[in-house]
């Protein structure tokens, strides 16, 4: 099936296109990473070239099976999630997954995750010169291996050492985010520390650490015991992240997420100064949620008389000069 | 290919313990085969529940008189089965279907076995009838903890040869489990291969008896499930390939429909250490729990 996204019947001639580190997108929604898989499941229910991007599901260096299950937990607008990064290895993948996604002509976040910096600059090397890569994801909410398992997105330090490896392991049109964690004191630290290393954007944000008990058992829900908060109930905390890194970073591109279910939820995150959004959690119980949103999106904007994304991009920050809208509105 | 359809509901029944809604939803039927199944978004576009809720396909209609139907069997167990309870005629529920991988039916006449335990007697009608229509002997044994609980008894009845059913309180047909009786079940008809959908207790039981007896069986599983799609990877239990490999695949869309055989029902819960990609080092284990998502 090939649904196209629903239009109202005056089409919006909003201008959709968006840049993230001198790449043009078509338009700014993406799928989130490990909400996708790599795109194939979702093509049974939209194009997914009719997305600003596909991020696909971190990929390790050898496949890896994850954790036991259960694995997720349902919460208020929310769910936990403990998957362990299962997945096949970055082999399969650039045989399997990345090809079948540049065939049909979507762009290609790739999302890379090890325990190790040089685990990490292995993924980036092999990316090298991959067909259908538009940009690559640090996902670097994982535990260093050789510092007792702490996450290196929890310290400066580590989260910059993995990102100006990958930097350096990258053909410079290839832009380079990394991907923030919430749970973390003071974000902007952590954000800057990432640029200064060479990170050419932000994604922001993972999931925040959470747990269910379950009363009928009396033990945690998880076999993991603690997972990875998403959804709406993580909506407002994704969105503060956003904003702070946005008002400190102004020129740095962030690709935001956490929670966005509907185009005013995009919206949000577009004002606080992210470029374009990933729509995760939301898809689960509704395939067709990132086009969906992108047709809200384009309408929202269209009802307020705004015509390109680009102009509502860091617009609620008071740092960005803002355009006379409301004149527009009272137009109307 | 399954299709994402705003459904409406046509009707609702109860059905002993259970609850049947017949949703108006086009394009589910046209490529649905036994043991697939749908996935439903509860609660509304606003629901405070965002995952998906499975459920096996009971029955389809191609054309009826408003269109295409899907019906599903559902026992209450949470806060998203309550809802869907709640509906009436014309109300509005998102189905996407039909999803995952069905039974396989033999390539000749066969003399088939089909055990239900509870709503998992659901999905077996449309496997009924298909085996059927190749001529296969259908035989069943349904079973459940009490009367009100055992899906379609007369109407089982009416369509199999032979069904024996079982509850474990002896409100109807033999007191205990489906386990207790399936050998002689298997022995009195002969039967070529075995069909089960039910908990995973049950599936993993029938799975033992049937390979005892060396009777090819297949299986359709129940696992937690948040997208039904294939994109979240939560589905997962360990199953071993025709290359001898255990993996950890998604049950939703390499499933719910295995061979009792390849799932390592012991291991459910487990990621097995010979599994595909199983922790080597300590890696894992060291990680704080659910930092890496
Ligand atoms: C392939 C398949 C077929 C199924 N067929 C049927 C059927 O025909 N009739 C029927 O009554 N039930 C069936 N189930 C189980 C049904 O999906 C759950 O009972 C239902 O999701 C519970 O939702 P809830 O909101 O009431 O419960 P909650 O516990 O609130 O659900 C919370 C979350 O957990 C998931 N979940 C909870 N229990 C299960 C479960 N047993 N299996 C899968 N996901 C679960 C839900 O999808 C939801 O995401 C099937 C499950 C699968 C995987
Ligand atoms: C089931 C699941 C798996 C995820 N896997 C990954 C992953 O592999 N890599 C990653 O960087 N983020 C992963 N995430 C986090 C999402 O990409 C996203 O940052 C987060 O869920 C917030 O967005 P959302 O609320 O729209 O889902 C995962 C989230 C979920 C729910
Ligand atoms: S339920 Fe999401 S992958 Fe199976």
């Amino acid at each position: 099936m090939t649904s196209t996204v629903a239009r109202p019947s005056v089409a919006p001639a909003v201008d959709l296109r968006t840049t993230l580190a001198g790449v043009r997108f078509p338009n700014p929604v993406f799928t989130a990473s490990g909400c996708a898989a790599a795109g194939r499941e979702l093509a049974q229910f939209f194009d997914v070239a009719a997305l600003g991007g596909v991020v696909t599901k971190s990929i390790m260096v050898r496949p890896r099976s994850g954790r036991p299950t259960p694995r997720m937990a349902e919460t208020p607008s929310g769910m936990l999630n403990s998957i362990g990064l299962q997945g096949p290895g970055i082999d399969a993948f650039l045989e399997h997954d990345l090809p079948w996604l540049a065939d049909r002509g979507a762009r290609a976040v790739v999302s890379i995750a090890g325990g190790s910096v040089e685990e990490y600059v292995r993924l980036a090397t092999k990316l090298r010169g991959a067909p259908g890569l538009a940009m690559v994801e640090v996902n670097i909410s994982c535990p260093n291996v050789e510092d007792r398992g702490q996450v290196f997105a929890g310290d400066s330090g580590a989260a910059a050492a993995v990102i100006s490896a990958v930097r350096r392991q990258s053909p410079a049109h290839i832009p380079v985010f990394a991907k923030l964690s919430p749970d973390v004191t003071d974000i902007v630290a952590i954000a800057r520390a990432c640029v200064d290393a060479g990170a050419d954007g932000l994604s922001m944000v993972n999931t925040l650490l959470g747990m269910v008990i379950d009363t009928t058992t009396l033990r945690p829900a998880l076999a993991g015991v603690t997972g990875g908060l998403s959804g709406p109930a993580i909506r407002p905390v994704a969105l503060r992240c956003v904003w702070q890194v946005a008002q400190v970073l102004p020129e740095v591109p962030i690709l935001g997420m956490g929670g966005v279910r509907t185009g005013l939820d995009a919206l949000q995150f577009l004002l606080a100064g992210a470029s374009a959004v990933s729509v995760g959690t939301a898809v689960f119980g509704d395939p067709r949620a990132p086009v969906r949103v992108l047709a809200e999106l384009e309408q929202a904007l269209a009802e307020r008389g705004i015509d390109r994304v680009a102009d509502v991009i860091g617009l609620a920050t008071d740092r960005l000069p803002r355009p006379d809208i409301a004149r527009t509105e009272e137009e109307q | 290919m399954p299709v994402q359809v705003a459904g409406r509901v046509l009707t609702m029944r109860r059905v002993g313990a259970y609850h049947a809604m017949t949703l108006l939803a086009d394009g589910i039927a046209e490529e649905f085969r036994p043991g697939q199944f749908v996935a439903v978004a509860v609660g509304g576009p606003d629901s405070s529940m965002l995952l998906h809720r499975a459920f096996s396909i009971h029955a389809v209609t191609e054309r009826g008189q408003y269109g295409g139907t899907v019906t599903f069997v559902f026992a209450v167990i949470g806060r998203g089965t309550a809802w869907l309870a709640r509906r009436r005629p014309n109300d509005a529920v998102d189905v996407v279907g039909p999803l995952g991988r069905s039974f396989r039916l033999p390539r000749d006449r066969a003399t088939a076995t089909l055990v239900g335990g509870g709503y998992g007697s659901a999905p077996l009608f449309p496997l009924i009838d298909a085996l059927r229509a190749r001529g296969c002997r259908v035989d069943a044994v349904l079973g459940a903890a009490t009367a009100d609980r055992l899906f379609g008894p007369l109407e089982a009845k009416r369509r199999t040869t032979s069904v024996v059913f079982t509850t474990e309180d002896a409100t109807m047909g033999e007191r205990g489990r489906v386990s207790d009786v399936l050998p002689a079940v298997l022995e009195h008809t002969g039967s070529d291969v075995v069909y089960a959908c039910g908990p995973m207790g049950m599936l993993r039981a029938v799975s033992a008896i049937a390979a005892a007896r060396g009777i090819p069986c297949q299986v359709a599983v129940e696992e937690s499930m948040a997208c039904g799609i294939g994109v979240c990877m939560t589905c997962v239990l360990p199953v071993v390939g025709d290359d001898g490999t255990t993996r950890m695949v998604r049950s939703c869309v390499e499933g719910p429909v295995f061979g009792g055989d390849r799932v390592r029902f012991g291991d459910v819960g487990t990621v097995p250490a010979d599994a595909l990609g199983a922790p080597v080092a300590p890696l894992a284990d060291a990680a704080p729990p659910g930092a890496t998502p």
